[in-house]
């Protein structure tokens, strides 16, 4: 099937990306990088920002194809603050998983566009929540996707521990990006990542020179 | 829509198609959400009447890697191969002689790869190796010491100090590159790419069963097998 395959199939401009969400003990680290490409030769942005904020606490990164994933995130932005409102008070984090959850699985037939979700809640504080392209919803510590993700399945199986300190997760993060980005050809640019706790959202941009070195020949 | 709370030592694997999304395994409490929409019928066409492997070539399905270091070079593979679904071998051994020396590693469709494996030990008694495609050569002589050459599908050739290849090599990607560092010496060699081979086997559905390596050196050639119970453990999701 080829809904289930990589995102290399991905009509029109895709994101051919890659995306990673991790939790620390406080907050969870939303990250990707920031190319979007036409067919795997031709890069139509080297500086597009795949990390979309639905919420004060919330952010989603996206994957798949960049229409499709952004008509989504407009929608799911839309309904999240209107439960909002009508709540009367912060959306938890679940509930705007739901909600793209919702949307990717009603239209999967038109749609080809992959989620990660994760922010911070009162109620159950950092989550990271999955949402494939079919319309699966998992929850999990952490998780990576895109189509540079395959190549650091191994890596970050490997350096992944529970409980990492902020600045840890940072470091992982950051050299999971790079280790995809220097092997997956449609993916590239700068590194995004969204550092999300309780006491706000940090953004940090780290560009192409500035990324660690792994053996560049 | 459910949560899911697992008390004691639970085993839950998603899978689609031969990769493993997500391995659950933990003592303890554990809240996993997962929604399965209900009318995705199946991920393979699955057909009662014919099994998946009557319908499917034996193929190897693999990891495979080779280092070079100080004196020689280590060699890794998994020991699975697969008709489909079915794993016709557990054990298979894809490290295959082609000289005293001289190790290659196979990938691909079982029947080929041993029949060029066989092809490139009979012609090197006239003349030099002639390398084949989607195969690691790896091994050791007296002129360049330990080499490690990959000949990936399409028949270019390249010598590097590291190489992976086969359907679980992408996983490792990430690994290999932030791991390896130039001058290890044979002990961290193993060690490395025994670790990476089981990383692979964790996500890679085609590859799996025991890890098997060679030390190919001067002095010999160290065969060893990891068995299950024995690969490197990293915290698992």
């Amino acid at each position: 099937m080829d809904r289930f395959s990589l995102e290399g199939h991905v009509k029109g401009v895709s994101t051919g990306t890659t995306i990673l969400a991790v939790k620390f003990a406080g907050g969870v680290i939303i990250g990707s990088d920031s190319r979007a490409s036409m067919g795997g030769s031709y890069v139509s942005s080297k500086v597009i920002n795949k990390l979309v904020q639905v919420h004060d606490r919330i952010y989603c990164c996206m994957s798949g194809s960049l229409a499709d994933a952004q008509a989504i995130t407009r929608a799911a932005k839309f309904q999240l603050a209107f439960h909002s409102i009508q709540m009367e008070e912060p959306p938890l984090v679940k509930a705007a998983a739901s909600i793209m959850q919702e949307l990717c699985y009603k239209h999967k037939e038109e749609l080809s566009a992959g989620f990660i979700t994760a922010g911070w809640d009162r109620k159950r504080g950092a989550q990271v929540y999955s949402v494939s392209m079919g319309g699966m919803l998992v929850s999990q510590p952490f998780t990576i996707g895109g189509s540079g993700s395959t190549y650091i399945y191994g890596y970050v199986d490997a350096k992944y521990k529970p409980g990492m300190t902020r600045d840890e997760c940072q470091t992982f993060a950051t050299n999971a990006l790079t280790l995809a980005m220097g092997r997956d050809n449609v993916s590239g640019g700068v590194a995004h990542l969204a550092v999300i706790s309780e006491k706000g959202v940090e953004h940090i941009v780290i560009p192409g020179d500035k990324l660690p070195k792994f053996n560049d020949k | 829509d459910g949560e899911v709370i697992y008390d004691g030592r639970i085993n839950c694997r998603l899978q689609l198609g031969s990769f493993r999304l997500c391995d659950v395994s933990q003592s303890g409490n554990m809240a996993a959400m997962m929604q399965f929409p209900s009318n995705v019928s199946t991920f393979n066409n699955y057909n009662d009447l014919y099994p998946d492997w009557t319908q499917r070539e034996v193929s190897t399905g693999t990891t495979i890697m080779a280092v070079e270091f100080d004196g020689g070079v280590v060699i890794g593979a998994d020991s699975r191969t697969t008709t489909g679904a079915y794993i016709a071998n557990r054990v298979t051994d894809k490290l295959t002689p082609i000289h005293d020396r001289i190790f290659c590693c196979r990938s691909g469709s079982a029947a080929d790869t041993q029949a060029i494996a066989d092809v490139v030990t009979y012609q090197l008694g006239f003349h030099r190796e002639e390398l084949m495609a989607g195969i690691i050569v790896a091994g050791w002589d007296r002129r360049r010491g330990g080499q490690v050459y990959t000949v990936p599908v399409g028949g270019m050739m390249s010598r590097q100090p590291v190489s992976v290849g086969g359907s679980g090599s992408s996983y490792i990607y990430g690994y290999v590159d932030s791991n390896f560092k130039e001058g290890m010496n044979r002990e961290e060699c193993v060690n490395f790419t025994a670790s990476a081979v089981s990383l692979a086997m964790e996500r890679d559905g085609s590859s799996g069963g025991v890890i098997r390596l060679a030390v190919i050196s001067e002095g010999s050639v160290e065969r060893r097998v990891i068995l299950g119970n024995q690969l490197p453990k990293f915290s698992t999701v």
